[in-house]
């Protein structure tokens, strides 16, 4: 029988997936086709959604840029030379853009080959082998250095060792103890840990009874934003059918080690990703830091220990202790072992999700992996570690990846948010923009990181209008540096990030707005003229129809003309231009 | 309001324990049940767990997910994420204040749309999107949002239609 797997993840589903699945499943129910139909979570292409793969006789072939009309030709047996063109992967060799040739996937091992709903699915692909090990025979102290040998840090941005963490939480005494799992995924331009939770939920799960298992702990608490509502249905199921089979509850696999996990949904704040100001949530207070020492894993969830760790890593957690310690260490620099996975967005031409060996180089990766910036652009910077990140010059893209060198731009390794910036890009504009999110997510705790990045935000949006003076650069830089070394959590120390790199190493856009009052990259609203090239205006008259304001005349067919004086410049003309008429300057 | 929402609500009342840790749990429940938290809301809330209401109602003010004020039948969540943002989100936002004229945190007249943002909805690689309710929607562009809108537009009137004449 041929199976049929569609991508369903919310990346597939807003790309369209949702009508792929409703004909498949129609022409199975209907028509009677000896199909199977299932969802699948995200493979991390996601420039060519919607997905649909083929399994027939032991023969995989993934298609993308599918239609329902084209799914429905799939699902008949043809073979047509339209279909043939978006075939992307056959039997896991080489793909036609190179974009899975160069990774390396461990977290990711599953998602978007197996249903995510299914459990035998799970353990058809090894999944629970590694709870089956540890409960069979390892200390609890052997599974931490397993971890520890294994060189893994925490993925959620810390980057703290993960088997150390757990050797501290290991070492607390209290009458319970708390695995919590991070699942508030808040920078902006970053979705692995959605995929990882849509794609394969039950490793998360797997994971986290691996980590009671080292620390002690009997529950689990999964803290997960409610953006993520595909996610949450997800967990959710995971879980019931988890504790049906036994892989979760009181006395898995006839061990004497019980674990439950519980979900809890956020509320919507960004500040709840800081652990400290988690568990407050939790508890159900303001989600506020507070000062550490003590640490969660002495004095964590309800005073109790507990042990904070980030989706991804929680996934890498069963492979290493299947495949070895020595197997994910052997993989990546020396400073950070293992694989990242980033999210790849922004100015570029094949987005996803994909997963690297640490050391790769941030040119390899956009450019090899993701197909370099749109064409006719130039690239120039990358963004990664989201509002508490910073911007790395196309000059440093040679940078091998690793938690050192990432950190010795300015920038930080994040959460694996990578967003790519090509010469539309205006960097002043880009670091308001994180300002703009970090003054609105800071809980107000620390009177620098509520007012100082308020200050800095008004400094900011002052340039982007035009009225920037020579002053405001040393007045950014001296805010910053207060900012960062008055905040009492992560928030609040890493806001200035974004405008410290951008000015190191974007200084001459920062001057071009204050002194000459343009913007190089013809971005900022305020500074930009629209005008329409009369040699290449067919008087389509789209343009026309776009603008808001009816600044745009002419007549059929012939050139039009834009009202300088009652342009918004919202720049929608260009938006609906098909012949690339209107310049900005 | 539907008598069938305020029982949901007071289901979960029903069933907490009382604990601190189930206030957010409870705030979610009233705002999924009444679409906001309204006050008499938070009053029950605090009469289960004990917490005051002024406590209740700086934990609500916290929190970006939870509102005060009745919304729309559809709401469309705007994605101001860092990749929309470059990709430009704010031209949609525009496009949506156009069409539907309403700006974030308003509700349209007839009560059909309110629009709110989002921090990042994870769907990155095809941004700029919204969401309205829990459907996504990816790779935008004024004009196919404009048709989106008008659509949606469309058939929230038709509902609305269709239930007062069954009423």
């Amino acid at each position: 029988m041929r199976r049929l797997s569609v991508g369903t993840a919310t990346c597939g589903m807003a790309a369209g997936a949702g009508k792929v699945l409703e004909r498949l499943q129609h022409l199975r129910a209907a028509e009677g086709l000896p199909l199977e139909v299932v969802e699948t979570g995200c493979i991390g292409l996601c420039y060519s959604e919607p997905l649909v793969e083929v399994l027939e006789e032991g023969h995989h072939v993934l298609y993308g840029a599918m239609t329902p009309d084209l799914a429905e030709r799939l699902a008949r047996g043809q073979d047509d030379p339209e279909l043939a063109a978006r075939k992307i992967v056959e039997d896991g060799g080489p793909d036609r853009d190179g974009v899975l040739t160069h990774q390396r996937r461990i977290a990711l091992r599953r998602c978007g080959h197996i249903d995510p709903g299914s459990l035998s699915d799970y353990l058809a692909t090894g999944g629970y082998e590694a709870l089956r090990r540890v409960l069979g025979g390892m200390s609890p102290k052997q599974v931490a250095d397993s971890v520890t040998a294994s060189g893994l840090r925490g993925r959620g941005g810390g980057g703290f060792p993960t088997g150390r963490k757990w050797g501290l939480a290991a070492a607390s005494q209290g009458r319970h103890k708390y695995v919590i799992c991070n699942a508030d995924e808040g920078d902006p331009g970053a979705f692995m840990d959605r995929s990882l939770l849509e794609g394969d939920p039950f490793s998360i799960l797997e994971g986290m009874a691996i980590c009671g298992y080292a620390i002690g702990a009997d529950a689990g608490i999964i803290y997960c934003r409610a953006e993520y509502p595909k996610a949450l249905v997800r967990l959710r199921d995971a879980i019931g059918q988890a504790m049906a089979a036994g892989w979760l509850g009181d006395g898995i696999l006839g061990s004497g080690f019980s674990f439950h996990v519980k979900i809890k949904e956020g509320a919507g704040a960004f500040v709840c990703g800081e652990e400290t100001a988690l568990m407050a949530s939790i508890e159900g207070q303001r989600g506020m830091p507070r000062f550490r020492p003590p640490y969660p894993a002495v004095k964590g969830l309800w005073g109790l220990p507990t042990n904070i760790n980030n989706v991804e890593t929680l996934a890498n957690v069963p492979w290493i202790i299947v495949e070895g310690p020595e197997a994910f260490a052997g993989m990546g620099t020396e400073d950070s072992k293992g694989t990242k996975v980033f999210a790849l967005a922004g100015r570029i031409r094949r987005g996803g999700l994909v997963e690297v060996p640490m050391g790769m180089t941030l040119r390899q990766l956009i450019f090899e992996v993701g197909g370099g910036v749109p064409p006719g652009r130039t690239f120039k910077a990358v963004q990664l570690g989201g509002p508490s990140g910073g911007c790395i010059p196309a000059r440093m893209a040679d940078l091998p990846i690793d938690y050192k060198n990432i950190s010795a731009t300015g920038a930080i390794m994040g959460s694996g948010g990578m967003v790519v910036m090509d010469d539309t890009t205006c960097m002043v504009d880009v670091a308001r923009y994180f300002l703009s999110f970090t003054q609105a997510e800071s809980c107000g705790k620390c009177t620098f990181c509520r007012v100082g990045t308020k200050r800095m935000l008004e400094i900011l949006e002052r340039i982007v209008a035009g009225h920037g003076e020579e002053a405001d650069i040393p007045r950014l830089e001296s805010l910053a540096r207060q900012v960062n070394a008055s905040s009492l959590c992560g928030l609040g120390q890493t806001a200035p990030n974004p405008v410290l790199t951008t000015l190191r190493y974007f200084r001459e856009e920062y001057e071009a707005h204050i002194r000459e009052k343009c913007c190089p990259a013809h971005s900022c609203s305020a500074l930009v003229r629209y005008s329409i090239l009369a040699d290449r205006c067919t008087g389509c008259g789209l343009c026309r129809k776009a603008c808001p304001v009816s600044a745009i005349a002419g007549e059929a067919k012939a050139p039009h003309v834009i009202d300088e004086a009652v342009c918004i410049r919202c720049g929608k003309c260009v938006a609906t231009c098909n012949f690339d008429a209107i310049r900005k300057d | 309001m539907p008598a069938t929402s305020s029982e949901r609500f007071a289901r979960s009342l029903w069933t907490s324990h009382g604990g601190s840790g189930e206030l957010i749990p409870l705030l979610q429940a009233a705002q999924d049940s009444y679409g906001y938290v309204p006050e008499e809301a938070m009053e029950s809330i605090s009469g289960i767990t004990g917490i005051p209401v002024s406590e209740i109602y700086g934990v609500v003010t916290f929190y970006k997910q939870f509102r005060l004020t009745p919304v729309g039948r559809h709401i469309i969540k705007i994605c101001n994420g860092t990749a929309c943002h470059v990709n430009g989100s704010s031209m949609l936002e525009s496009t949506i204040e156009d069409v539907l004229r309403i700006h974030r945190g308003e509700t349209d007249g007839e009560r059909l749309f309110t629009l709110e943002s989002v921090n990042c909805i994870g769907c990155c690689s095809l941004a700029p999107v919204i969401m309205v309710d829990d459907e996504t929607y990816g790779s935008l562009t004024p004009r196919k949002l404009t048709t989106l809108l008008k659509r949606l537009q469309r058939e929230a009137r038709a509902a609305v239609a269709g239930e007062v004449t069954h009423a």
